[in-house]
């Protein structure tokens, strides 16, 4: 006991650079952030006023964040399960030792040096009604490239904007699992093949559970990555399309963007942040308890 | 009944220019449960010769027979064999029953019935009661039986090890030796067991193929490779220490090198015709007996001496001799032996 306070000014000096400067960029504008959450300010974000705790409640209940929340459960539920199994697939496919794999790794890793602007604005290009490649390709087939074009329908704005994300981090999830399955013992896999195991087998068996912990790490963090999913919203739809009641609007789209409802409303966005906080925070506590108990670590 | 039967087996890696040959026509016949030890040094290619019967590597050339069937074609599930790695290849997220039981899984053995053999494996090892653990909860050791248990649940014909002692330490080896001896004498397998060790191999062998360069340089009991060791890369691989091989013209002629074991020469008092003399460097004193190193005329000589005789100091110059009869010849050219 003595012992630790005679150590306490060396603690706290060492710990000094650090508590400076997540002081500064991460618990102040946090405190901040809750403060202001009660608060109603002018347009400017100027001369503001508490108006109760309670707002935090009348933004949740309200439709715009309800739309928005759904909507961001939605782009998640497409955005995180195609993205693990299409990065999971393709790290598979180029685990081989085949001649020239390398050129499909570099290809199939090379989003991760792209933008999700420059991502967005690909598939803008590609989806554009009207110059877009995929709507004059497969227009006999799916009318609505065309008419009025995949980002402006009110139904399949939203899975196009989760489609341009999922391709966008591909690359993140192909590079992680792809170092993953090359730390997986090769002996492994041989003493399953002797035993007697089928491709699937040794997939299920040697393969996904070796994988898991990298798996639930990809999990969470393209998770967390879908609840703040902005640009590709600000960049392909701007929350919209027009007519329709915001259907691309997530949640981050709500908070920021140039037009959604409460923006310029600091009070109302403070709210909304700090609420889009809670909410991954819980995602995250319950991925982690929930998959954890089905991942294995190794010793 | 499962004799394993090479013939004309070559593997070779890379092509072209930089092709090398792992395994060179080697051709070996391994009886009905033989205990058949891959002797050699590393990258000797006795590995890659146990992986070829496994059905882990195909070879280049040559055919591959188990219990009379040709098995080049044939995936490792259906050839009965089980293999122990050195790593012993655990599945890391399955418990001891789990692993052991997985071969029978994957044969599709209901669930009771596995059970039951899987315990009486376990057993068998003495592992019955870490049934529940996790590898990562074991020593090495007990993962080593669990690999082992693993390999004999579904009681194979051929039963491949690949230095599956070398992860242990020198007291729990010498104890794996003689257990898996018994689990020979047990099973009605074929054992095929690649190690480095000479040790291991005179040991455990019922038959010791010794291996260099992708050759088999000899195959034969441990006495017999011992005794008469066929050429000087075998004579100078068994025995610890190993046998003496003198430079030409040392003893006897221009075209022929002499080897004896350590423990065939003997220090005497008075030189001679028939002595060499010997520069003494080190002397060790074991306990039970005493080994002499030094100089013969610029070759390496070690002289095993009981602990009870004297020994002598170390840069006095000894005579030693070398009995007629415990003398091994070789060709000064091709270090095979010549017989007489």
């Amino acid at each position: 006991m003595k012992r630790r306070w005679r150590d306490a000014p060396t603690a706290l000096m060492m710990l000094a650079p650090s508590l400076a400067l997540l002081g500064l960029f991460v618990f102040y504008p946090l405190v901040r952030a809750i403060w202001l959450g009660q608060q109603a300010c002018d347009n400017t974000g100027n001369a503001c006023h508490s108006v109760g705790w309670s707002q935090y409640i009348d933004v949740y209940r309200s439709n715009e964040f309800q739309n928005a929340l759904g909507n961001t459960f939605t782009f998640a539920a497409i955005t995180v399960p195609l993205g693990i199994i299409l990065g999971v697939g393709l790290a598979i496919v180029a685990d081989k030792h085949l001649r020239g794999i390398g050129v499909f790794r570099t290809i199939f890793s090379s989003t991760i040096a792209s933008s999700v602007a420059v991502a967005s604005l690909i598939w803008f290009v590609l989806l554009n009604p009207q110059l877009g490649a995929l709507a004059n390709v497969f227009d006999g087939i799916f009318p609505v490239l065309k008419r009025p074009g995949l980002l402006n329908d009110g139904g399949t704005a939203l899975p196009a904007v989760a489609l341009s994300s999922v391709w966008a981090g591909l690359g993140f999830t192909f590079v992680i699992v792809t170092a993953a399955l090359q730390s997986i013992p090769r002996d492994l896999y041989e003493s399953a093949f002797v035993d007697g195991a089928g491709s699937w087998r040794r997939f299920t068996n040697v393969t996904l559970p070796m994988l898991s912990p990298t798996l639930l790490f990809i999990g969470v963090v393209i998770t967390a990555r879908a609840f703040q999913a902005y640009g590709e919203v600000d960049l392909l739809t701007q929350g919209g399309p027009n007519a329709a009641g915001r259907p691309t609007e997530t949640i981050a789209y709500f908070i920021y963007g140039k037009t959604s409802r409460i923006s310029n409303q600091l009070g109302l966005q403070s709210a909304s942040a700090v609420l889009l906080f809670i909410i991954l925070l819980v995602l995250s506590f319950i991925q982690f308890r929930v998959l954890e108990r089905r991942v294995h670590y190794a010793n | 009944m499962a004799r394993v039967q090479l013939d004309g087996i070559t593997k070779t890696f890379g092509s072209g220019a930089t092709a090398v040959n792992a395994v060179d026509n080697v051709s070996l016949d391994i009886d009905h449960h033989a205990f058949m030890v891959l002797l050699g040094p590393s990258g000797c290619g006795k590995s890659t010769l146990l992986r070829i019967v496994a059905g882990l590597d195909d070879p280049t050339a040559g055919e591959v027979r188990i219990g009379d069937k040709l098995v080049n074609d044939v995936l490792p599930k259906g050839r009965d064999v089980a293999m122990v790695f050195q790593s012993y290849a655990l599945y890391p997220h399955k418990t001891v029953a789990a692993n052991i039981e997985f071969p029978l899984k994957v044969r599709g053995v209901d669930k009771a019935e596995r059970r039951s053999q899987a315990l009486a494996a376990a057993t068998s090892l003495g592992l019955e009661k870490l049934m529940d653990r996790r590898p990562g909860e074991l020593s090495g050791g007990q993962r080593q039986r669990v690999a082992l248990a693993r390999a004999i649940v579904r009681q194979p014909a051929v039963f491949c090890m690949d230095e599956p002692l070398s992860n242990l330490d020198a007291k729990l080896r010498t104890e794996t030796r003689a257990e898996l001896v018994d689990l020979h004498r047990r099973l009605d397998s074929t054992f095929i067991y690649v190690t480095h060790d000479q040790v291991e191999a005179m040991t455990m062998a019922t038959s010791i193929a010794v291996m260099c360069d992708g050759k088999i340089l000899q195959t034969g009991t441990p006495e017999q490779i011992y005794a008469r060791p066929a050429t000087v890369f075998v004579a100078q691989f068994i025995g610890t220490p190993p046998m003496n091989v003198l430079p030409a013209g040392v003893l006897e002629g221009e075209s022929v090198r002499v080897g004896f074991r350590p423990e065939d020469a003997r220090i005497v008092a008075d030189s001679s015709d028939d002595t060499l003399p010997m520069d003494v460097r080190l002397v060790e004193q074991l306990g039970h007996e005493t080994l002499v190193f030094g100089d013969v005329q610029g070759a390496k000589v070690v002289v095993r001496q009981p602990a009870s005789s004297s020994a002598p100091a170390i840069s006095d110059t000894v005579s030693i001799s070398v009995p007629l009869g415990a003398r091994h010849r070789f060709n000064a050219d091709s270090g095979e032996r010549i017989e007489r």
